[in-house]
């Protein structure tokens, strides 16, 4: 890549976008340190259910969020595709398990739009934008509301 | 990292390390003062911890600091060369003192300023004991500032006032002869630059001793100084100089006369002599009328006799020539004149030819006799390294640790272990990570002094908050914990002592009432236990008041009006959230938290809070927590097809349930009879929330768990799998703490199995029982 | 001109400080964490220092103590040692010089003015 072309991009977002049942979700490439395929994972006792679990990622201890679940929509429909996004938030990685992932996507801060008031799903909205690519909506998630901070921390 | 790039951060990233090295110093040393040890050297060292606080301070700019500092070490100068008396009072000043400067090196580090009214009253208390004038004019402290103005360099051979000169020369053995150095013929002429200066200037006379080369000190570089100053004009007087034969190579013979043309005034001449003004004969006056002819004179002199610089002198300041009635040739005390004795190769830079073939060697060795006689405690050498650095290390540690257990797995499996040499080759292995790992486990872990140094502040001011008498006692402040359990221990301790010193202990004239002395004690206890680290803190006080406890649980709905409830259940409703709030207690302990958040912090560090109380005796809070990043001995099990992991040291014992075993008790409570004894049964794959409870334990195996309070549980599984050692991984706790969880572990073929705190999931499965309205669990 | 210079403070801040001035200056450092030290790392070198600085408050052995000691082996005597302290008592400097030391710079060290004065008191 170019110098030029760098600053070209300067205002650009690369996303990795991803299906949640019927919905196209997206999050900031950056924020992603890998894709893998399901694995079984260690139920949490007393978790939330849309924790699914624990996984063993090269050594440590990877908590696996049903983001179907987290969205309101329902326990993920198992499929051979299903994937775990792992993700950076705030200081930890945390694994997303998604219907599978769709594409890649840059879009210029221009293209985004702020999601409107009411989002039906779910009695939270997790999205932090709104963006058309090839008339599909993309819903830009917003990963700091979806994965809350410990309830320990907060107390 | 930022500061690599900044080597100036870097340092001031040591300082503050190292101030809290010192600050610990004085705190002990403080504390053994109190204890009776006013000796010498304890007092030397809280001196110098405050003394080195001070300087860093300076180099940084920090004038807050620098300036409470001064005013502490000065009360501690003065109690060092026995000019104070240190009492209980003055001990408690300077206690409050040393808290203050602790407080100001934390504001200094984090940028922030640190209460001025608090410095200024402790700062005030310290003037107080030596009787030094408060500095409400800002007089005082503004000399002790300038005392501190960046580098007074003094390079100076000063001019001597009777008394100093007298000193100088009782200590200087070998004075020169004596005589007025103004004596000018006849000496040998060294000069430089015009011959005639006018305008202001100095005429300096100057007499090195013998004592100013001995203090490695050079003439020929104060000559330089001067000569920067303006135009100099140098008179060497040669007279003195002795035969060669009888010269004294430690001896000095020469001396100047310096014509300094220069605006400086005499008081910039006199500090540049500053250091030396005792070992040199220096008298300064103004360049008169007469002062000026004499320099004509010598300059035509030298013109007459075709005097033409011989020697090298240096950078001009010097030039030596020949000098008609010196009597002879050799200058002491000067190798670039011309016809020094040769000076030793390797001493040429060096005042003199001192060095020259002179030598008295009796000094040397006495000095070696001295040097190992006060050999004594060296701080042993440190290495900082990233904390990110050693959590690497832990990890693959923990990976070597997986790794060879699954290695020992395959042989087992493949046969092997018949082989004698592998067999033992393999507990070779085995013994080396162990030792591995306790290796990385010591270098994160440090001893809890630091931890409860910071505590026993919090008692003196507590106490003082509240008009009690208060001793801490500590004990085991040897004992290392991991680093980052000591550094979230500090709130919820710092919310313990404050608890014990407001609530537990009673007043004064309480106590005296009840027969026990009027000082309470507090008691900060840290050591290991069966492979956890215990730390408790408690109180002699009046222990807790199990009927007002039980009332204000009930006021709050915490508890039914009707609830039996043994004692120890009544100590635990202070746990409860919502138990405590500001209206119970007082300003000090109070801030609207309570105990819940102590237990929500201790559990948070996978540890556990217990409390015991005697009515009249006290009341003893004790933590227990894993010793972190370890390797724990492990049972590993199943139970509802879930593989766990049960700390072998909380098993005392293992069976497999019988029909005739069980005992019901009520629809949710079965016993098993261990010998003599009825233990509680508690359906593991239920109190998980695996699958339902089971309907019947028949046949079902069940381990024997003991508790903290001495009393046991027993879990019941579908069976031992192994017994192992497991690395532990900690829990990332994005969705809160998991109930009956201590943290998690990786098997052999790769799956994570949690690893389970009995007592926690004995504790919630208890706290469940209907007559306690409050769920603790912060699932959901 | 580059100089070796042993610098002797109790102080890790100070010592830290002290050799990246003097490396900055293109100095060799040695550097000694009390009198005790300094003597011994005083013996290991060989050619000695071209100048000696050393603080005054120390453990085990003291600046004054240091330089006694210093002053008291003939291969040491002339070496120029410069005193470098947060003290400024004349009773102090006093004693210094009648120790044996040939100058003395007070804390915080202006780093230009430090160097300034080892190339000065080194010749």
């Amino acid at each position: 890549m170019t110098d030029t072309e760098d600053k070209a991009k300067a205002d650009q977002t690369e996303l990795l976008s991803f299906r949640v049942g019927t919905q196209e979700y997206a999050v900031d490439i950056m924020t992603v340190r890998e894709i893998r395929g399901w694995t079984n994972a260690t139920p949490l006792p007393h978790a939330p259910p849309f924790v699914r679990g624990v996984i063993n990622l090269r050594g440590t201890v990877l908590t696996i969020v049903d983001l179907s679940d987290r969205l309101g929509m329902g326990p993920i429909e198992f499929s051979e595709r299903n994937v775990i996004i792992v993700v950076e938030a705030g200081s930890q990685l945390v694994g997303l398990l998604v219907d599978a992932v769709s594409d890649i996507l840059t879009v210029s801060a221009e293209d985004l739009q702020p999601p409107p008031e009411m989002l039906t799903e779910g009695p939270r909205t997790f999205v932090s934008a709104l963006t058309i690519v090839q008339e599909r909506m993309v819903r830009i998630l917003d990963l700091d509301a979806a994965l809350p901070a410990t309830e320990i921390e907060a107390a | 990292m930022s500061t690599e790039n900044d080597p100036m951060a870097e340092i001031r990233a040591t300082f503050f390390i190292e101030c809290e090295e010192l600050l610990e110093a004085l705190q002990d040393g403080l504390q053994a003062m109190e204890e009776g040890g006013t000796d010498d050297e304890t007092i030397n060292i809280v001196f110098r911890a405050v003394h080195s606080i001070k300087g860093g301070a300076g180099a940084f700019g920090l004038e807050d600091l620098v300036r409470f500092a001064h005013r502490f070490e000065s009360v501690l100068d003065a109690a060092r060369s026995h000019q104070l008396e240190i009492d209980g009072e003055a001990l408690s000043i300077l206690f409050r003192a040393g808290d203050t400067l602790n407080d100001l090196v934390s504001a200094a580090r984090d940028g922030e300023a640190a209460d001025p009214a608090l410095t200024e009253e402790a700062g005030k208390a310290l003037d107080a004991l030596i009787g030094a004038d408060a500095p409400d004019g800002d007089g005082a402290e503004e000399e002790e500032v300038a005392d501190f103005t960046p580098m007074t360099l003094s390079l100076d051979l000063g001019p001597l006032d009777a008394g100093e000169g007298a000193e100088a020369g009782a200590q200087a053995d070998a004075l020169p002869a004596p005589g007025e150095a103004g004596a000018s013929g006849g000496g040998m002429e060294c000069m430089e630059g015009a011959p005639a200066p006018a305008g202001s200037g100095f005429r300096i006379r100057f007499r090195p001793h013998s004592a100013l080369f001995a203090s490695g000190n050079e003439p020929l570089h104060l000559l330089r100084l001067l000569d920067e100053m303006g135009t100099m004009t140098t008179l060497c007087h040669a007279e003195d100089l002795p035969p060669l034969g009888e010269m004294d190579c430690e001896e000095s013979y020469l001396h100047w006369d310096i014509f300094l043309e220069t605006t400086e005034e005499e008081n910039a001449i006199r500090e540049l002599f500053d250091f030396v003004e005792d070992v040199c004969d220096l008298t300064i006056s103004p360049l008169t009328e007469d002062d000026m002819a004499e320099l004509v004179r010598h300059a035509e002199a030298i013109a007459r006799d075709e005097v033409s610089p011989g020697g090298t002198a240096g950078d001009g300041a010097l030039m030596a020539g020949d000098a008609p009635g010196s009597s002879g040739e050799v200058a002491s005390g000067k190798p670039e004149a011309e016809g020094s004795p040769p000076p030793s190769a390797q001493k040429t830079r060096k005042a003199g030819g001192r060095s020259v073939g002179c030598g008295r060697n009796e000094g040397g060795s006495k000095a070696a006799g001295r040097g190992k006689a006060s050999g004594a405690v060296k701080a042993k050498p440190t290495v900082r390294v990233d904390l990110e650095r050693i959590d690497r290390l832990v990890n693959l540690v923990g990976e070597l640790v997986i790794n060879q257990a699954m290695i020992s797995q395959s042989v087992e499996k493949a046969g092997l272990l018949t082989n004698p040499e592998i067999d033992s080759g393999l507990s070779e292995f085995m013994q080396l990570t162990r030792d591995i790992q306790d290796s990385v486990m010591m270098i994160r872990a440090q001893p809890v002094k630091s931890l409860f140094q910071r505590m026993a502040r919090i008692v003196r001011e507590s106490a003082a908050a509240v008009g009690k008498n208060v001793r801490l006692r500590t004990e085991g402040e040897g004992t290392e914990v991991d680093k980052t359990v000591i550094e979230n221990l500090a709130d919820p301790l710092t919310h313990m002592i404050r608890n014990a010193v407001d609530h537990g202990l009673e007043p004064p004239e309480e106590r005296m009432a009840a027969g026990k002395p009027a000082q309470g004690v507090v008691t900060l206890s840290a050591g290991h236990r069966s492979g956890r680290v215990v730390i408790t803190v408690s109180d002699d006080g009046s222990g807790i008041n199990r009927e007002r406890v039980r009332q204000i649980a009930i006021d709050k709905g915490l508890i039914a009006e009707n609830a039996e409830l043994s004692d120890n259940e009544i100590d635990n409703l202070l746990f409860l959230p919502g138990f405590s709030t500001a209206s119970e207690v007082s300003d000090l302990s109070g801030r609207g938290v309570g105990m819940d958040v102590v237990r929500s912090a201790i559990q948070a560090l996978s540890g556990r809070i217990t409390i015991h109380s005697r009515p009249g005796e006290g009341t003893t809070f004790t933590i227990s927590l894993p010793l972190t990043l370890a390797v724990l001995d492990g049972m590993v099990v199943e139970a509802a097809g879930q593989t766990l992991v049960v700390p072998l040291n909380t098993i005392s014992e293992t069976l497999t349930l019988g029909a005739r075993d069980i005992r019901v008790l009520g629809p949710e409570t079965r016993m098993v009879q261990i010998r003599d004894t009825f233990v509680q049964l508690f359906d593991l794959g239920a109190e998980m929330g695996f699958r339902p409870p089971l309907e019947s334990f028949t046949g079902k195996v069940v381990l024997l768990v003991a508790l903290e309070d001495e009393s046991r549980a027993a879990l019941v599984i579908d069976g031992i799998v192994d017994q192992r050692q497991v690395v532990i991984k900690g829990l990332q706790d994005t969705f809160g703490r998991v109930p009956g969880v201590a943290a998690a572990t990786i098997l052999g073929d790769g799956k994570i199995a949690l690893i389970l705190d009995p007592a926690d999931i004995v504790a919630n499965s208890r706290h469940k029982a209907p007559n306690m309205q409050a769920d603790l669990s912060l699932a959901g | 001109m580059s100089l070796n210079i042993l610098a002797v403070d109790d102080s890790r801040t100070m010592r830290d400080m002290l050799n990246l001035t003097l490396t900055q200056a293109g100095f060799t450092t040695h550097l000694a964490e009390d009198g005790q030290d300094g003597l011994e790392v005083l013996e290991s070198l060989d050619p000695e220092p071209d100048v000696i600085i050393t603080d005054i408050n120390m453990p085990r052995l003291d600046g004054f103590g240091f330089i006694e000691a210093v002053r008291s082996r003939d291969r040491h005597r002339s070496v120029p040692i410069l005193v470098l302290t947060t003290e400024s008592a004349p009773e102090l400097k006093q004693r210094a010089r009648q120790t044996g030391a040939s100058g003395w710079i007070v804390k915080p060290f202006d780093p230009e003015r430090l160097v300034r004065a080892l190339k000065m008191v080194a010749g």
